[in-house]
């Protein structure tokens, strides 16, 4: 089923490291490649996120973090997002995050992972194609 | 996902959101405001009979005004009485990219895993005013959630408008109050004489209170509300109140004048000619909506090929194509 309008997205900082310049920018492209984009702001816990998610009826969340802390936060969050019956949106994720544990992430379920450098664009249309084929299969 | 959103049939969804399910009404808000064929009539049909369960308060005023703040400043208090409340905030959609960042709730995070709160950001979607054209149907799923107390309905839906300039009165048809919020420096008396959102206000915030020239603001809005005609007995006197989300100053008074103004319309009878205009402005947004669509879907390369000949004008292919629509 072919979806009316653009896609949501909400764009999350697990944790409690404050810098968010990449969340912005990441906010600002999706915009502008016509997404509908919310952002939680910073400091936001695993349960705040999930329930976000829930109330904002996202397609897509993506994860943002720079302090390290991903492999105990992403899973949560995925957790949560299962747990709260969302277990069908997408989540990708980008930060300061090693290629090993990149592999590990997208196992449990992180669809994308994006380190410093990622063309905005190409964040978009992975984000595009991912969203536009899970629609076809619906 | 789409598969997610649409595995549910629309009578699960509606026995879920009256059954106090907050994961149905998201999704039951998705269907009404994507307006999906197939997905959202009977959803729309089966929550149109709670409208009017909840008192409904519109939040408009210039961008960076501190809508947002207030809003968050609000639901504390609303929830610190043990109320419900529910919260559509609209922000705009690019008319560019139709993509929207959609940046209200950054404010109201620290309700976010408060039960009693439900908070939805919306994009205008094209939809001038401040508002969205799905708004109606939205705030019905609202009326219609099982909070928990055995009634239908958040006890408060508050709207928060796109933040757009003088001109943005279509929330006056939607909601049963209107607070205009405004701040320090915003503009002299003259401002305040305009026409516009200062005529819509059942109630002003001058935000921003912990600002110096907080008294001036408050001043030159009162000065241009007495110039309009003497006060009647009995007919609602609009409050000016200098508040600060910041320091949460007078924001308790804000919220008292809300639910005043509320008793006011009911023992007044004014809420019955609100709510028909609601009604009213239910209905023409939803029929333009549907003509447009049903017209437009009818205009073929045909119909452009024949205006670029001559041989029709736009006048006569409008009148051709809405004839055949009715």
């Amino acid at each position: 089923m072919e979806k009316n309008n653009a896609y949501r997205i909400l764009i999350a900082k697990p944790g409690l490291d404050g810098h968010d310049r990449g969340a912005k920018i990441i906010v600002r492209s999706l915009r502008d490649a016509g997404f509908e984009v919310i952002y939680t702001g910073i400091r936001q816990t695993p349960e705040m996120i999930a329930r976000t998610a829930l109330q904002e009826d996202v397609d897509a969340v993506g994860l943002s973090l720079l302090s390290g802390a991903h492999m105990t936060l992403f899973p949560r969050v995925v957790k949560l997002l299962n747990e709260n019956g969302l277990g069908d949106v997408l989540v990708f994720g980008g930060g300061i995050i090693p290629e090993e544990d990149m592999v590990e992430l997208k196992k449990i379920g992180v669809c994308g992972v994006f380190g410093p450098g990622t063309p905005t664009t190409e964040i978009a249309s992975f984000l595009q194609d991912a969203l536009d084929s899970a629609a076809k299969k619906a | 996902m789409a598969g997610r959103r649409n595995s549910i049939s629309a009578k699960e969804l509606v026995e879920r959101v009256c059954g106090g399910d907050q994961g149905a009404v998201s999704r039951a808000l998705t269907r009404v405001t994507d307006e999906t064929a197939g997905l959202y009539e009977d959803i729309a049909k089966s929550f149109f009979p709670f409208h009017g369960n909840s008192p409904t308060i519109g939040l408009c005023g210039s961008p960076g005004s501190g809508k947002s703040s207030l809003v968050n400043e609000l639901v504390r208090r609303i929830r610190k009485r043990g109320d419900t409340v529910a919260v559509l905030a609209v922000d705009p959609t690019s008319a560019y990219t139709g993509g929207a960042f959609l940046g209200d709730r950054i404010r109201v995070q620290e309700h976010a895993l408060d039960k009693g709160v439900f908070f939805r950001s919306l994009a205008t979607r094209g939809m001038v005013g401040g508002l969205n054209e799905t708004i109606f149907a939205a705030i019905h799923v609202l009326e219609a959630y099982e909070t928990g107390n055995g009634k239908n309905g958040f006890d408060w839906i508050l709207i928060e408008t796109v933040g757009t300039g003088q001109d943005e009165v279509e929330v006056a048809d939607v909601v049963d109050t209107v607070i205009c919020v405004t701040a320090p420096y915003q503009g002299d008396e003259f401002q305040a004489m305009k026409a516009g959102t200062m005529e819509i206000a059942d109630i002003f915030a001058v935000n921003k209170a912990d600002l110096e020239e907080v008294d001036k603001a408050v001043a030159n809005i009162k000065d241009a509300l007495s110039l309009g005609p003497d006060e009647e007995e009995g007919k609602w006197v609009v409050p000016v109140h200098a508040v600060s989300a910041r320091t949460g100053q007078g924001i308790d008074d804000l919220l008292a004048s809300a639910e005043e103004h509320g008793t006011y319309l009911k023992e007044s009878g004014e809420i019955t000619d609100r709510r028909k205009r609601h009604l009213r402005k239910e209905l023409s947004l939803l029929i333009s909506r549907l003509i447009m669509r049903n017209t437009l879907d009818r205009v073929t390369e045909g119909h452009i090929k024949s205006l670029m000949d001559k041989k029709s004008d736009p006048l006569t292919l409008s009148q051709e194509l809405l004839g055949a629509g009715i």
